[in-house]
């Protein structure tokens, strides 16, 4: 598997927001077909590193290759069109919208039909527009959401919503699916359901590239992690190494007074 | 084995049959000059329709929407009047006289231009900024028909452009009245039966943008422009596209006003115009088709209605005109929105899915 070129390739990162360096030097790499967890005490630069991925900021310095081609300063669409899809930290549903149209709107990216297409809703156009719900609906069902899809995104429950973002994320296709804190506010039982999805989906062929605070929910799943403090990437490795890194312990238990 | 007829079908036809016999009763029961309004109406239905796209669907609020159906507008008044003689008069002599049925594509194609020229600097604008600007642009383009007189003679400046040709369907002059028949069709019965198809047109091209792939991303964008980005949805091309849309809607209503009123000038375009048509769209039901042609028309029988009641009914009861109904329909109008406001916010009609969200949410007070 090592001898695989890895699916994501950071080098050497940097951003500054103003005078702030948020993230600096940071290079690490994703293989194909695991669990990357990212983590790190608050605002430890996480999340930006995790926008730079998906396009939402350009980064200063460095570039990041995915699939075996380089990118800098892309479009979030763009690299959701190469296969990053994400979910966000405060959850962003299409709230008014419903949990089926939400998912439908995750398939965008993989249909095709424009203005003609909707005006004449030809047979390409009603028969891609069936796909499409079909699909949705499959992937709602896939991540254990059982209300009826014409139930508003808004009106699902907390941990619904959580798992509406990641269906809305499957449906672009995504070889790499990057999720933001998907266990925040989670309780147990949520948590376990969510680690058991999370499992399915790598099972199904895709990586995966988790922040998390939940240290347990970490440990648990990822095959690797990488620590950030300060914007900089202070360990990587298995968990259970990383979790004896002396800098690891005191990023998050602070250094001694000695 | 299925003998019944759906009672959408029924209604349907009987709609159908309403709308071809409405100018005829209209003119029996109230006059000639209501059919004429109902006329105006159906142009303010498919520029309400045309801002719909635009603010109910991609979420982008325009003040200046009115700048389109002026565009279409002078595109036909330029180009099917003597006007250009003026300030072209080795080239055109006799001004440019196109035949309406080229200029209305030309004049969709050039608005959803204006409507492209308006997006492209406000992409990163939302909410009360881009509302701002719209606003601008709108007033720009008025200003230039007010002031493109000097030095060259374009746009005749205050004074408008007069004498366009009427429009013409198969070579009949839609300006006199014709016979088909047996049955004795005026002028305004006849540009009645052309907007009604026009705006039947414009409802369907509408709805079926509604329920397709791209009107997803349109509200996908509306509900979050973040996250439609992250799920692949161009955010740039497909606010361009709502605009030039909207924008096309507009020039064909411009077009269509231009060749039934033979005159423009630019004071028929002014903001308050863009307000009007901005509140058909929220009176009505932002974002449903129905709501949209409710709001429209309601809005457009409005002034009318207080001009030919309020005046004879002050008449009556106190022997003079005490309140002028233009202010009276102000008032009126305010009074409407904030009614509206605190007890229909989601619109008389609502789209599906507002209702919905309010029902719910009322559920769950009761809870």
């Amino acid at each position: 598997m090592n001898n695989t070129p890895p699916l994501l390739q950071l080098s050497s990162i940097g951003k500054q927001f103003g005078g702030l360096s948020a993230l600096s030097d940071v290079s690490l790499h994703i293989r194909r077909g695991e669990i990357y967890g990212l983590i790190g005490p608050n605002g430890a630069g996480k999340t930006t590193l995790f926008n730079v991925i998906t396009g939402l900021y350009q980064p200063n310095t460095g570039e990041f290759q995915f699939n075996g081609k380089n990118y800098k300063a892309c479009k979030p669409h763009v690299l959701a069109q190469v296969g990053i899809a994400r979910t966000f930290q405060n959850i962003r549903l299409f709230a008014n919208l419903t949990a089926l149209e939400n998912v439908m709107i995750g398939r965008h990216l993989r249909s095709r039909a424009g203005v003609f297409g909707a005006l004449l809703r030809n047979l390409a156009t009603r028969n891609e527009e069936r796909a499409i719900a079909k699909r949705a609906g499959e992937l709602l069902h896939y991540v254990g959401i059982e209300k009826p899809g014409q139930t508003l995104a808004k009106h699902l429950s907390y941990g619904e919503q959580r798992r509406l973002e990641i269906a809305r994320a499957l449906a672009t296709e995504p070889l790499l699916l990057a999720l933001d804190e998907p266990a925040a506010g989670m309780n147990a039982t949520e948590t376990e359901n969510l680690k058991a999805l999370l499992q399915m989906i790598r099972a199904s062929g895709i990586t995966v590239l988790l922040i998390e605070h939940d240290v347990k929910l970490i440990m648990g799943l990822c095959d690797r992690v990488a620590v950030l403090d300060y914007g900089k990437k202070i360990a990587e490795g298995v968990p259970e190494e990383v979790r004896r890194d002396p800098a690891v312990i005191e990023a998050y238990l602070g250094g001694g007074n000695e | 084995m299925k003998l019944l007829i759906q009672p959408t079908k029924i209604a349907f036809w009987l709609l159908l049959a309403a709308l071809l016999l409405l100018p005829f009763v209209t003119d029996a029961l109230l006059g000639r000059g209501w059919v004429r309004i109902a006329d105006f109406a159906m142009l303010y239905i498919m520029l309400a329709l045309g801002l719909n796209i635009v603010v109910g669907l991609a979420g982008l609020l325009d003040l200046g929407y009115i700048a389109f159906f002026a565009v279409g507008a002078y595109c036909y008044a330029l180009t099917g009047s003597p006007h250009l003689a003026l300030a072209f008069p080795s080239l055109f002599p006799g001004g440019v006289h196109l035949p309406f049925w080229i200029v209305l594509p030309l004049a969709a194609l050039v608005a959803g231009g204006f409507g492209v020229l308006l997006g492209a600097p406000t992409l990163r604008l939302r909410g009360d900024y881009l509302a701002i600007v719209t606003l601008g642009f709108g007033e720009i383009i008025r200003i230039f028909l007010n002031n493109l007189n000097a030095p060259l003679n374009l746009t005749n400046g205050p004074q408008g452009i007069s004498r366009i040709d009427p429009i013409r369907v198969a070579d009949v002059s839609l300006n006199v009245t014709q016979e088909i028949f047996g049955i004795a069709l005026p002028s305004v019965h006849l540009y009645f039966y052309l907007f009604l198809a026009f705006t039947a047109l414009v409802i369907f091209i509408s709805q079926r943008l509604e329920k397709s792939r791209i009107g997803r991303a349109w509200m996908a964008i509306r509900e979050d422009e973040v996250a439609a980005s992250a799920m692949g949805i161009n955010t740039r091309n497909l606010k361009l596209l709502a605009f030039a849309m909207g924008a096309m809607f507009g020039g064909v209503s411009g077009t269509l006003f231009a060749g039934f009123q033979g005159f423009v000038s630019p004071e028929s375009f002014s903001l308050m115009e863009s307000i009007m048509v901005l509140c058909m769209v929220v009176l009505g039901g932002m974002g449903n088709i129905a709501g949209v042609i409710l709001g429209g028309v309601l809005l457009a029988l409005l002034p009318e209605v207080l001009r030919h009641g309020v005046v004879p009914l002050q008449q009556a009861l106190f022997g003079k005109t005490l309140v002028d109904p233009e202010s009276l329909r102000m008032l009126l109008f305010g009074g409407a929105l904030i009614a509206m406001m605190l007890y229909r916010p989601a619109g008389l009609w609502p789209s599906r899915v507002r209702r919905r969200e309010l029902d719910t949410d009322e559920a769950a007070e009761k809870v």
